[in-house]
């Protein structure tokens, strides 16, 4: 009798082990960071692309009731995408997007907003890449909507998508 | 065109021999024949035969780069070099598998010719539940991994190889692992046809032994082949990651050490039956955990293959039939051990075999858990959790100190009962002045003293009591060879991670800079158009003290054919020490990011593995 | 006896003779020693050391910048799970949910050493 209770566990044992393996199979095996909702900014200071003037991340956020922040480069051709929406956006509404321009060069980033057209108040730059860890960010482009108060409200990783706009513009009403 | 369809229907005819084998081996085994008869032969070698002939169409559809194969489209490229379309067969899933085949059909086929002194109601048995493994096989190829899918229309260009798998110890690599992978198969059917003709004992030990050191013999060198290219290829000076397809080739490989050992106890005492047993179903079943976790996308890793679930639900399914199947007969055919006779003493060679079972053992739970872990949180609790080589580390080496200490003693027990007298106090000085010996290298390195001292000294100690027992004219020379190769590995890894230095910076053409007493000169980039790739390729000079030069070339490749930038490193290996120096292009185009690594005692590890494997196998050649 | 000391000492001339090499390496940056335990995000599988990619080398630059500030290994690792989720740091904690992942192997050692010692000692 004992000896048929020992069996028996040890085929539900594996049983379960392998239920576990089956549902397993679903879940998808890369990693993206959590959406931590309503996390805060940490305040940074960058310098700015046209004026090399220091500006702390304060100074841009608390003086507007919503901020849109977007990383972006002229090497990274997503970017060049999201582009056109960015500049509807800054037509559109009174939105204050501010750049952060990632680990580029001066000229060529000059030639990507001349050549597709400026949508941002100030273009803050990170030439090293540690601004946007700040964010929360790891790749480009991703672009953040924060509340007066430094909170991140969404963060969009990706080109923005239509849809993506649309909710923009329904958060900001 | 052609050999895709002779390739197909060579498979199809197969499959259908091997069912057929199923059937015939159990109808043969119920009629009580005396011998093995000839048809049984026959068909064994025709099976084989047919995946033979599927395997070389598979060759020739790559040679000639048919892309109406849509394996072949998916892995290859015509301005690949023929070497490679030869070698890219095995470098992706269907065509895997189907050297998976090739061996497996083989194996049992040799098995049977060697094993001519065993009881033909075994032999046939060992038929009938390899069988069920090799068309478990076929159907899995058949009806999920067909590697003669055609494509229409038919591509003018394939998608080419990944660069990093055209690499000449990539090409051997799975060949050898799969001969210790199905090396494990024919030790698992011929374990439970042996549980059901009551048939383990003595005799069986001996001649399973011979099956079990090759089988890990082959193990122990794919694992190695594995490590040597991802150091060579990899770029990045590592040789092992705690990747979970390493840890998955690992397992299995603890789990027939420990068999390699049992089995020494079950041939000497004819003792420990039933475990032997599950060591063997067991070693199995890792190896087929390990296709699973690999080849199913359950995992996330660096060198998995191309994914897909419903390939890892029929593995799944097809392990737990096994799995229940060899549950099923040990409940039905396990005898209780008549060990009323023979006891174990707590000082004897049987006990230390034991106490190697229970490290070997501990050692595979934290490899097993550390690399499933994450599924099981994610399944139960939804949750993420990142394991890599500290937590491995931390609960490895410890053990491994005292795992060393036991090496030392145990394989010079008497079998059955030995006396603790024996125990000389110069044995017990000896240990001291090795952890001394240990201590005084290591202080220099600002890492735990204390641990790693210990560690050292352990394995100096093992290594001067293997030193020595090639001195003693009544020895057991593949033991002492492998375990002697044991302490040369851990004292190589030991040393080389604590004294191996590196040197990372962004340099321009023409920069040198001085790091640790050496100079370090970028001098030139020289261009090349090579066969699928363009070869950018840097001259450096590492100047030391003394004014002696070393010429390094580490190479960047741009490849076409997929569009993949590779860094291959530059290695030069000495007896001492082995310097890696490896460029990455940052953008702009002019700095390069340049990494220059010193690392001691390099060619030691690999050359102790081959001592460890050696060791094995020359048991295999002496006469018994 | 006399043999077994002649030989201790051939190993440790040898040993001696080896000294040249062992060149002393106190010099491992803490900035490696942190990258190495933590996951590059967009190449999953290497470690931030390893990487080349954009991602691990703004990292390496934060983690030398918050050393200069005076911040500790943990405060960096802490940082960087705030900002990331516990994922990107490699090891493992130990907590409730990882309770058994850390105990499984111990537990099993000491189960399979009661088995053995229930087969040497009773019976």
């Amino acid at each position: 009798m004992k000896k048929n209770i020992f069996y028996l566990i040890i085929l539900l044992f594996f049983t379960f082990i392998f239920t576990i393996f089956y549902i397993g199979l679903d879940k998808p095996n890369f990693y993206t960071p959590k959406e931590i909702k309503n996390k805060s900014l940490e305040e940074f200071t960058s310098t700015e692309l046209f004026s090399n003037e220091q500006f702390s991340s304060n100074d841009i956020i608390e003086n507007n009731k919503f901020t849109l922040i977007n990383i972006w480069s002229s090497w990274c051709v997503p970017c060049r995408l999201e582009h056109a929406a960015l500049m509807d956006l800054s037509e559109k509404t009174d939105l204050n997007i501010v750049g952060l321009n990632y680990k580029d060069k001066k000229n060529n980033a000059i030639k990507f907003l001349n050549e597709l057209g400026n949508p941002f108040s100030k273009i803050l730059t990170d030439p090293d890449g540690i601004v946007s860890i700040s964010l929360g960010a790891y790749g480009v482009p991703e672009t953040f909507l924060l509340n007066n108060k430094s909170k991140i409200i969404r963060k969009y990783i990706g080109p923005l998508t239509k849809e993506n706009i649309l909710e923009i513009i329904k958060i900001i009403k | 065109m052609i050999s895709s369809h002779i390739g197909y229907y060579s498979l199809l005819l197969g499959f259908v021999i091997s069912v057929s084998l199923l059937f015939y081996s159990i109808f043969c085994f119920k009629k009580n024949n005396q011998n093995i008869n000839q048809n049984i032969f026959s068909f064994l070698f025709m099976q084989f035969f047919t995946v033979v002939i599927s395997f070389i169409s598979l060759v020739y559809s790559f040679i000639i780069s048919d892309f109406s194969n849509a394996t072949v489209y998916n892995n290859s490229h015509s301005t690949k070099p023929i070497f490679y379309k030869i070698t890219g067969t095995w470098g992706n899933h269907e065509g895997s598998l189907l050297l998976w085949l090739l061996v497996l059909t083989l194996f049992i086929f040799l098995f049977i010719i060697f094993s001519k002194k065993q009881p033909t109601k075994y032999r046939f048995l060992s038929i009938f539940f390899q069988q069920i493994i090799i068309s478990g096989f076929f159907l899995f190829l058949l009806l999920t991994s067909n590697p003669f899918n055609f494509l229409f229309p038919i591509p003018n260009e394939g998608l080419g190889l990944n660069p990093i798998l055209q690499d000449p110890a990539l090409a051997i690599h799975p060949p050898i692992l799969y001969l210790g992978y199905v090396g494990s198969s024919i030790i698992f059917s011929a374990s439970l046809a042996s549980l059901v003709q009551n048939n383990i004992n003595r005799e069986w030990a001996i001649h399973i032994k011979k099956w079990i050191k090759v089988a890990w013999f082959f193990l122990t060198i794919g694992i190695l082949l594995g490590s040597i290219w991802a150091y060579y290829e990899l770029g990045w000076g590592g040789f092992w990651f705690w990747d979970p397809v390493e840890n998955v080739s690992l397992m299995p490989w603890l789990c027939l050490t420990a068999l390699l050992h049992t089995v020494i106890v079950l041939e000497k005492r004819n003792l420990l039956k039933s475990w032997t047993l599950i060591l063997s179903i067991a070693t199995f079943t890792f190896s087929m955990i390990g296709t699973f976790l690999v080849r199913s996308g359950i995992l996330n890793s660096v060198h998995t293959f191309a994914n897909d679930p419903e390939r890892g639900i029929f593995i799944l399914l097809f392990l737990f039939s096994l799995i229940i199947l060899s549950i099923i007969l040990f409940f039905i055919y396990q005898r209780k051990e008549n060990t009323s006779q023979k006891k174990f003493f707590l000082i004897s060679r049987e006990t230390s075999i034991l106490i190697n079972n229970l490290f070997m053992m501990y050692f595979l739970s934290v490899v097993l858990i550390g690399t499933t872990y994450p599924i099981f949180l994610e399944v139960i609790a939804n949750e993420k959790v990142s394991i890599g080589p500290p937590f491995f580390n931390k609960l490895l080496i410890p053990f491994l100190t005292l795992f060393l200490i036991f090496m030392a003693v145990g394989p010079k027990l008497n079998w059955i009962k030995d006396n603790y007298k024996k125990i000389k106090y110069s044995r017990i000085v000896l240990f001291f002045i090795c952890i001394c010996i240990s201590f005084y290298l290591i202080k220099k390195t600002s890492s735990d003293i204390l641990f790693t001292s210990i560690l050292g000294g352990a394995a100096f100690y093992l290594l001067f009591v293997t030193i020595k027992e090639f001195l003693n004219k009544k020895r057991n020379t593949s033991q002492a060879i492998s375990h002697f190769g044991f302490s040369l590995f851990i004292l190589s890894i030991l040393f080389n991670s604590l004294f191996s230095n590196e040197f990372s910076a962004n340099m321009k053409i023409g920069q040198e800079l001085i790091y640790e007493k050496e100079k370090i000169k970028f001098l030139k980039i020289k261009t090349f158009d090579k066969e699928n790739y363009k070869s950018v390729i840097a001259n450096f000079e590492i100047i030391d003290e003394k004014k002696n030069i070393i010429s390094l070339y580490p190479e960047i490749r741009i490849y076409n054919q997929p569009n993949i930038l590779t860094s291959e490193a530059d290695i030069i290996s000495t007896v001492f020490f082995d310097k890696f120096l490896v460029i990455n292009l940052l953008k702009g185009g002019e700095i390069f990011n340049v990494r220059y690594q010193t690392k001691p005692f390099m060619i030691w590890i690999w050359i102790s593995v081959c001592l460890i494997s050696f060791g094995g196998i020359l048991g295999l050649f002496k006469r018994h | 006896m006399i043999k077994l000391i002649k030989f201790i000492l051939l190993i440790l001339f040898l040993i001696l003779s080896f000294q040249k090499l062992l060149i002393a390496n106190n010099n491992s940056l803490l900035v490696d020693k942190i990258s190495k335990n933590l996951r590059c995000l967009i190449c999953q599988g290497q470690s931030v050391y390893d990487s080349q990619s954009d991602f691990a080398l703004s990292i390496k630059t934060l983690i030398k910048n918050k050393l200069q500030e005076g911040k500790s290994e943990k405060q960096i690792y802490d940082y960087l799970k705030n900002q990331y989720g516990e994922w990107i740091v490699y090891d493992p904690e130990f907590d409730k949910k990882n309770l058994l992942l850390w105990t499984f192997p111990l537990i099993l050692f000491i189960f399979g050493g009661l088995l053995i010692y229930r087969k040497v000692f009773i019976n």
